[in-house]
């Protein structure tokens, strides 16, 4: 007996299409006051009309994005490896790391906007705030998870400390480090939000916060549309770039 | 029945030697400290293969990780030429193909890429690995791990090797395959190796002596010399014979 294989996005197509026309429906048989909950077709429209106006906000905040996720990468990683290379440091840092998690962004970030000014500085700021946390965490498990044995071997062999860095913590670290990336592009987009909402004239969240007092409700809704597709793009991206890079950690689905 | 181990001082002297001399050593755990040797003693000479028998937790490991010089004793001695550990487990790392993991030695001692290549390419033919080069620990079998494991122990040029039951996690007839192969290959390219087994049979079948210890605390309670020809039958009543002595010293009635 043979059993019907659906391409892989099937199923997130159709639970889509549901929810969307559930909306739509709710939206159309008078559930809500289209004013307040647009219906999707409404939103598809915002899209398409607006095209230009979201085009040019989607650059830069998608800049903004990327390039505060170089800075958190950057920063995370010479963290996890100050973290790891030395205990004072350890000591030293790791309760910082900690504490700059419960940091409240919404709170952090006009502050930072009247520090940085309302160019892209604060954004960055904001972004490698969020986005640093789960780079330090993975990359800091990936590099003491190498096995112990595997450590006494290479003492065996004469390693000095740094070639055992290069040949086995730091490729045994890869995997980690890229899950880790995944969670923080996610993130990433929330902070670029709430930095462009702090103080900003341009980009997605600015361009959310100027739509919603003048009503144009579903103009709002096509601004989160394209940050969740922007999203949803890097995580899909990261997730090719682990396995092309490190495909002995790649997992398909199914496989144990 | 205690036989004291046979005197042997000029082995000693010898380059590739080891001695261990009433040693004994006590690891932390979470339920206090553990005595894992007590007054142990062994004495390999240059390029003899002492297989070390003893039931399980009787401080095999840290015996050889004494040897390697990964532990100190905290009391008698232990004086060994350079050894190098074969773990139990293959522990090949997974991104790297057969002949990068060989390398693993040479590269952490800063032999370049392609000249260590170049060094562990012959082996690589002598150890039945040819063609598979490239591949993955997680495309070869369990016995071309344990070959591709040992080659890398063995290119780090130390004159000991310590190896860690080499073929516990082998299946019985790869296992007996590996037994018969590594016996060749030390014929061809003698080293000093402790051979640290739970598997009399493996330890009669390639040792020159064989070191039976006791329940932790572990100490040398017996030893066995094997005088027979190499390569050594399986079915040889002489080794039977030997292996019963052996089970004896362990306490296990047959």
């Amino acid at each position: 007996m043979r059993r019907l294989r659906l391409p892989a996005f099937i199923p997130a197509a159709l639970l889509l299409a549901g929810l969307l026309g559930a909306w739509e429906l709710y939206v159309d048989l008078g559930g809500a006051d289209p004013l307040i909950l647009p219906a999707p077709h409404a939103i598809a429209k915002a899209l398409y009309t607006d095209r230009s106006l979201l085009w040019s906000n989607f650059l830069v905040t998608a800049q903004e994005v990327l390039l505060g996720i170089v800075v958190a990468a950057l920063l995370g990683l010479a963290l996890a490896l100050a973290i790891h290379f030395s205990r004072t440091l350890r000591r030293a840092l790791y309760p910082l790391v900690i504490a700059s998690q419960t940091i409240p962004i919404p709170m952090i970030a006009p502050l930072l906007a009247l520090w940085l000014g309302f160019g892209i500085k604060p954004k960055l700021a904001v972004i490698a705030l969020v986005s640093f946390f789960p780079i330090v965490v993975t990359a800091m498990a990936g590099l003491a998870a190498v096995d112990q044995d595997l450590l006494k071997l290479m003492r065996t062999f004469d390693a000095p400390r740094r070639r055992t860095f290069w040949l086995l913590e730091l490729p045994a670290a890869l995997p980690g480090v890229l899950t880790g990336a995944k969670v923080a592009v996610v993130v990433a987009v929330i902070g670029a939000v709430f930095a462009e909402w702090a103080g900003s004239t341009s980009g997605l969240g600015y361009l959310f916060l100027q739509a919603e007092p003048q009503l144009l409700i579903p103009r709002a809704y096509a601004a989160f549309v394209i940050l969740s597709l922007f999203a949803i793009a890097l995580f899909a991206l990261l997730t090719l770039a682990e396995r092309i890079a490190v495909p002995w950690a790649y997992r398909p689905k199914g496989a144990v | 029945m205690i036989e004291a181990p046979a005197e042997e001082p000029r082995e000693r002297q010898r380059p590739g030697g080891v001695a261990v001399e009433s040693v004994s050593r006590t690891f932390a755990s979470r339920r206090g400290p553990v005595l894992a040797l007590q007054g142990m003693s062994l004495r390999a000479g240059h390029n003899e293969l002492i297989a070390v028998v003893g039931p399980s937790g009787c401080g095999k490991t840290t015996l050889l990780e004494l040897i390697c010089g990964l532990q100190q004793p905290d009391a008698g001695t232990i004086t060994a030429a350079p050894a190098a550990l074969m773990p139990q487990r293959d522990l090949l790392l997974p991104w790297l193909g057969a002949l990068d993991n060989a390398v693993l030695a040479l590269r952490a001692q800063g032999v370049p890429r392609q000249q260590a290549r170049a060094q562990a390419l012959p082996w690589l033919e002598r150890f039945g690995l040819q063609g598979f080069e490239q591949t993955k620990p997680a495309q070869l079998s369990g016995g071309m791990r344990q070959r591709v494991s040992f080659l890398r122990t063995l290119l780090a040029g130390k004159p000991v090797l310590a190896l860690d039951e080499p073929f516990a996690s082998l299946d019985a007839i790869t296992r007996a395959e590996m037994q018969g192969w590594l016996g060749h290959v030390l014929a061809a390219e003698p080293r000093t190796v402790v051979l640290v087994t739970h598997d009399v049979e493996e330890a009669v079948m390639l040792g020159d002596r064989v070191v039976v210890m006791s329940p932790r605390p572990g100490r040398a309670v017996a030893e066995v010399s094997v005088e027979l020809e190499r390569p050594r039958k399986r079915t040889d009543p002489e080794l039977a014979a030997l292996k019963e002595r052996v089970y004896e010293a362990l306490g296990v009635a047959s």
